[in-house]
């Protein structure tokens, strides 16, 4: 009954049978670069030859403004932080990320459910709730997390925008003094990331190093997934062939891709298509 | 986290109705509203969809057609949520009365209707504290009809499901929409132990059965004094519309 393809049961009312596109998120603390570097890797994947669409954390068309408002106006609690997210996450879920995986787009996710579980959590909302609320979710084909500490964070933060209050963590109290409690609620962001990333098998890359570092790094674990899945594919299509086709070299090379077991690699959204 | 399922502990009543447009809830929920004030309660009333942080994320999704079932689903919870913290809980917690004008029930036969996951709609709202008292008010589709269109002549686009292309026309919309949402209702009944009422008997007679049934549940909430009575009286609307002032 379960569809793998989500994390809970799925989007019941929808038509998600071929999704042909990949699904790539790129999570990570704030001032981490994630941006950034999915703006570099948009131009390398065109020219590799695949299109991209890139979706950003609450920017849906439905509630960027009501998040915003709401952030301003304090209003917001745990409970109505995760709810908003999740609205959010879902309204692009819906209506960018599946049509595109759909049109067999790479999707680059700069975020995902996973932040919404981190902060929810560091809030104070009960996390199996929190978890449950992203039940509609797609598991992402492939997660790469920047990882970092916070000493690194904080000549990043401090020459960007600035220490903001939401990525401080005032909201939570942990103290008057703004570089303390960015130290304080970065640390514990992280910490939970870093949770995450045991739990969830995330592709993890050491983003203290340089820019050019962790965008070389993002390449070789996107470039070494895409191999991999566009040799899945051929294989199951040439499986999918010999029975009317009399071409018996292409038989015998379809056997041998079953021998070797390259068909088990296939990810699970080309299985559960089939 | 089963809050729907258990006793709450606070020393408060909570107290909703449910039904589908047109099956009279809010005309007798009104009316226990002004028989309880009039006894000295202090009752606090809620009504879905009227917290002010997502109205307008609903009203925009509305009108443009962006809202999925999910998003749809998930606003109204946060609608909820939003009104569960700031109108439902502290007066439950002061060991007033609440009154709620639709609850998590709602949600649990509107959006399954719409097709999302009975089971996941359940979790979003194990936040909510199980009602003292959960009133169904039970009426065919076809009186419902007749009530709704005799108030204000046309259907609204997503009270007739027409978000879901179940039917071109609005009434054979309504029809099927609200048939789906009937049956639901009735296997709630059952699940979350909603009391029904037979929303086609006349008006003051439910009152009666309502009120009896009302009485049960306060017993042991203290009513104002009488000094408290007076100077608030002067202060607030018998009945307000909480979040829309």
């Amino acid at each position: 009954m379960k569809d793998s393809r989500f994390y809970g049961n799925g989007l019941p009312y929808k038509k998600t049978a071929g999704l042909k596109g990949s699904l790539i998120v790129i999570e990570g603390t704030d001032h981490v670069g994630r941006s950034t570097q999915i703006d570099l890797l948009k131009p390398w994947l065109e020219v590799e030859g695949y299109a991209v669409v890139s979706t950003r954390w609450t920017r849906s068309a439905l509630l960027y403004e009501t998040i915003a408002e709401a952030k301003a106006g304090h209003r917001l609690n745990a409970t109505t932080f995760a709810l908003l997210y999740a609205a959010d996450f879902a309204d692009r879920l819906e209506n960018e990320i599946i049509p595109a995986l759909r049109a067999g787009l790479v999707v680059l996710a700069d975020r995902y459910m996973y932040t919404a579980w981190a902060r929810n959590k560091l809030m104070g909302a009960d996390p199996t709730w929190s978890r449950s609320l992203f039940g509609f979710a797609l598991v992402p084909d492939l997660v790469l997390y920047l990882k970092v500490d916070v000493a690194s964070l904080i000549p990043r933060a401090l020459e960007g925008k600035g220490m903001d209050y939401w990525e401080s963590g005032i909201h939570l109290a942990f103290g008057t003094d703004l570089f303390e409690s960015f130290c304080n609620y970065q640390r514990r962001l992280i910490r939970e990331f870093n949770a995450l990333a045991r739990e969830f098998n995330f592709t993890t890359i050491d983003a203290r190093k340089s820019p050019e570092y962790v965008q070389k790094k993002l390449r070789e674990h996107i470039g070494d997934y895409l191999r991999q899945r566009k040799g899945a594919a051929q294989n199951e299509a040439a499986a999918a062939q010999p029975l009317n086709s009399s071409n018996g070299a292409r038989i015998e090379h379809a056997q041998s891709a079953g021998a070797s077991g390259a068909i088990q690699h296939a990810p699970d959204r080309a299985q559960a298509a089939k | 986290m089963t809050g729907l399922y258990e006793r709450h502990p606070y020393p408060g009543k909570l107290i909703v109705v449910e039904g589908i447009d047109g099956s009279g809830k809010s005309t007798q929920l009104r009316l226990i509203h002004r028989w309880l004030e009039a006894a000295g309660y202090r009752v606090f009333f809620t009504e879905w969809n009227s917290s002010e942080l997502v109205r307008r994320a609903i009203r925009r999704g509305k009108k443009k057609g962006l809202l999925t079932p999910t998003t749809f689903s998930l606003l109204h919870a946060a609608d909820f949520a939003d009104r569960l913290i700031y109108q439902i809980m502290p007066p439950l917690k002061g060991g007033m009365i609440v009154l709620a004008d639709r609850y998590a029930y709602t949600a649990f036969t509107r959006d399954v209707a719409r097709g999302v996951d009975p089971q996941w709609v359940r979790e979003v709202y194990s936040i909510a504290p199980r009602p003292d008292l959960a009133l169904y008010f039970r009426v065919p589709i076809e009186a419902s009809l007749e009530r709704v269109l005799t108030g204000r002549q046309k259907l609204k686009y997503y009270e007739a499901g027409m978000d879901l292309r179940l039917a071109n026309e609005a009434t054979e919309s309504f029809r099927i929409f609200q048939s789906r949402i009937l049956e639901l209702y009735d296997a709630l009944t059952h699940e979350f132990d909603l009391k029904v009422i037979d929303a086609v008997r006349d008006i003051d007679e439910q009152q009666q059965v309502v009120r009896q049934l009302v009485m049960d549940v306060i017993r042991g909430v203290e009513p104002k004094k009488p000094y408290e009575r007076q100077s608030l009286l002067r202060q607030r609307p018998a009945v307000q519309k909480n979040g829309r002032a």
